[in-house]
């Protein structure tokens, strides 16, 4: 489902240039379980948001579901991360003021979806979610848990073919970080693909798949 | 969804309530302010053009002498003047399109009537008057139809000056001096208060001859010739030019068109009102300022969000019509808060100085109105575009 390429990206900090990303190739199939781990500054996360669509790769061709996504213009690509991917964030990302609701309505709202029909969908998550009684709730009202589980409901409402998640249980107790892995997996065992970014090989090791990064290169890829 | 636009953008204003509501305040007082003083602007406008109109804008005037400088001494007594008579006010009235003529001679004098004396305005005037000058008789009738220099000897009085001489009884067909001469009053003008500082109502009407009699004048002070309104006054003054020309055999008079006062009138008071209403404006511009700024902070405070949005799929454009519609709406809003305001304020302006003409322009305070909201576009295009154009990975490692 995803292919990746030679891919290499490439900053520029002042006037030094910094490859990120080395001449990567990785393969997903479709329902695959992977974690990335590696030390920070391995370029972990620079991946994930190359195969998010948040960011684009300096060269190397990155195919998404056999669909070229490179040379998707900006609004496409937006088209593609609502349709068919969700990101689950450390720092779960909900926005203050809306309630854990409208929070997971959000997708749903910037893709058109009517009002009842969102209502619907959101409710049915929320209570799927054990969070029944906090869709009113504001974030600043919920538990570390609960918000994430908020936002991993907002990853899910479309429906992605695939779930990003950058450290998801990087900002949470053991109980409720376990929590949200056991969640995640399960969504994995419906058949949603999982790419799970970490630098906690504890958790890493979960996954059926692991590929550890080492300064912008797959350093290995254990299945 | 158009009204999640509206509804997303109304959840983060009022998540600052404090912040937004003296940014509204902002444009409120600058709309309150255009508002206000476009409608004392427009209600002296207006005040003024009526006392002007009053009596109807088809109306030419005539008098004696040319308003302009010549060159040389003067010629002596007998100078190049020649009086306005009441000949020719009678040949006046061959020209095309006049419906009415009046030759005026006014000055004080005293009358006497019932016992009691006062002194007051003398209008000499013609028969028409009342038609020319849309006043009503309120008792009796007006000077009788006469050719002007046999007019008899009737008069009419004033609404105050019967008041002041008969007490409010029946005057008609009593006997009253003017001057030295004797008149039977034959009607009572309606009151028509001052104009101008004028009292239109502390006066008797008598026929124009006798006031030029009674004043030893041969000279009428005016002639007012009411035109066909249909017809364009041009027209009009250059007949009247061209047959005073020939009976004075120079061009010794001036002719001027109550039109074309009003026109020149009317503009210098246009340019008043539009003078006001940009300095109103200058503190609608002030309000912008304070959008732009409220939302530079606002999209530097919420970066992070933005990065997330733009993760669960926002388009750039999505991002630009959602900070837009933030300024739009706090304008908007402000617009809104500014029209109550400013019309609040207006009523209370006049319940306190009746006297102040005030009128409210519609058009422009929903002119107004739609400056708002424009100033709320322009001021939120530049954050917006900010916003729109955040990398999206640089904008989640914001927070």
């Amino acid at each position: 489902m995803i292919r990746l390429e030679n891919i290499r990206k490439k900053f520029t900090v002042g006037d030094q240039v910094v490859a990120a990303l080395k001449d990567i190739s990785l393969d997903v199939k479709a329902g695959e379980y992977l974690s990335i781990m590696g030390p920070s500054g391995s370029g972990k996360s620079t991946l994930l948001n190359l195969i998010g669509l948040l960011d684009r790769p300096t060269s190397g061709t990155y195919a998404f579901d056999g669909m070229d996504v490179t040379r998707l213009s900006d609004d496409e690509q937006a088209a593609v991360r609502r349709e068919k991917i969700g990101f689950v964030f450390q720092f779960f990302h909900l926005i203050p003021r809306l309630s854990a609701r409208e929070n997971v309505e959000l997708p749903m709202m910037l893709a058109g979806i009517a009002g009842e029909e969102r209502k619907a969908r959101s409710s049915r998550l929320l209570s799927d979610l054990g969070l029944d009684e906090r869709g009113q709730h504001r974030p600043e009202q919920l538990s570390g848990g609960q918000r994430q589980r908020v936002a991993i409901a907002r990853a899910t409402v479309m429906n992605p073919r695939i779930l990003l998640a950058d450290e998801p249980t990087g900002n949470l107790d053991r109980v409720s970080g376990m929590d949200v892995i056991a969640l995640l997996e399960k969504l994995n065992l419906e058949g949603m693909t999982l790419i799970l970014v970490t630098h906690d090989p504890e958790i890493g090791k979960r996954a059926n798949r692991q590929v550890l990064m080492l300064d912008g290169e797959i350093e290995s890829d254990k299945t | 969804m158009m009204t999640d636009f509206i509804l997303f953008p109304l959840k983060s204003l009022r998540a600052h309530r404090l912040r937004t509501l003296l940014t509204v305040t902002g444009i409120a007082v600058g709309i309150a302010a255009v508002i206000m003083l476009t409608s004392i602007g427009e209600g002296l406008h207006r005040f003024v053009i009526s006392e002007f109109t009053q009596f109807g804008t088809n109306i030419i005037g005539i008098n004696p002498g040319k308003a302009q400088t010549r060159g040389g001494p003067p010629v002596g007594i007998f100078g190049s003047v020649r009086p306005l008579t009441l000949e020719d006010a009678t040949a006046l009235k061959r020209i095309p399109y006049v419906e009415s003529i009046n030759p005026s001679f006014s000055g004080n004098a005293q009358i006497k009537a019932n016992g009691k004396s006062r002194r007051v305005m003398v209008n000499g005037a013609g028969p028409e008057f009342p038609q020319a000058f849309h006043m009503n008789v309120a008792t009796g009738r007006f000077l009788p139809p006469d050719e002007y220099q046999n007019a008899r000897a009737f008069a009419v009085l004033g609404y105050k000056a019967w008041e002041e001489l008969y007490g409010k009884t029946n005057p008609l067909g009593t006997r009253i001096r003017v001057g030295g001469n004797r008149y039977t009053v034959v009607g009572v003008m309606a009151s028509k208060g001052q104009v101008l500082g004028f009292d239109l109502d502390d006066t008797v009407f008598i026929p124009a001859a006798r006031a030029l009699e009674l004043f030893n004048r041969d000279s009428l002070m005016e002639i007012d010739v009411i035109y066909d309104p249909d017809v364009p006054s041009g027209k009009v003054v250059e007949e009247i030019s061209r047959m005073l020309a020939a009976r004075h055999g120079r061009d010794d008079f001036t002719i001027t068109p109550q039109e074309k006062m009003l026109d020149v009138l009317g503009s210098v008071l246009d340019v008043l009102t539009f003078a006001v209403a940009a300095i109103g404006g200058i503190s609608l511009v002030v309000g912008g300022v304070g959008i732009l700024t409220i939302m530079t902070i606002s999209v530097a405070e919420r970066t992070g969000e933005i990065g997330l949005l733009r993760a669960v799929g926002a388009k750039q454009s999505q991002i630009l019509s959602l900070f837009l519609a933030e300024a739009t709406l706090l304008s908007g809003l402000g617009g809104m808060a500014g029209l109550v305001f400013g019309f609040s304020m207006l009523q209370g302006l006049h319940a306190a100085f009746p006297a102040l003409p005030v009128h409210t322009p519609w058009p422009y305070a929903v002119f107004a109105e739609i400056i708002a909201v424009s100033i709320g576009l322009i001021a939120g295009v530049m954050p917006a575009r900010r916003a729109a154009r955040l990398d999206p990975v640089e904008a989640l490692r914001a927070e």
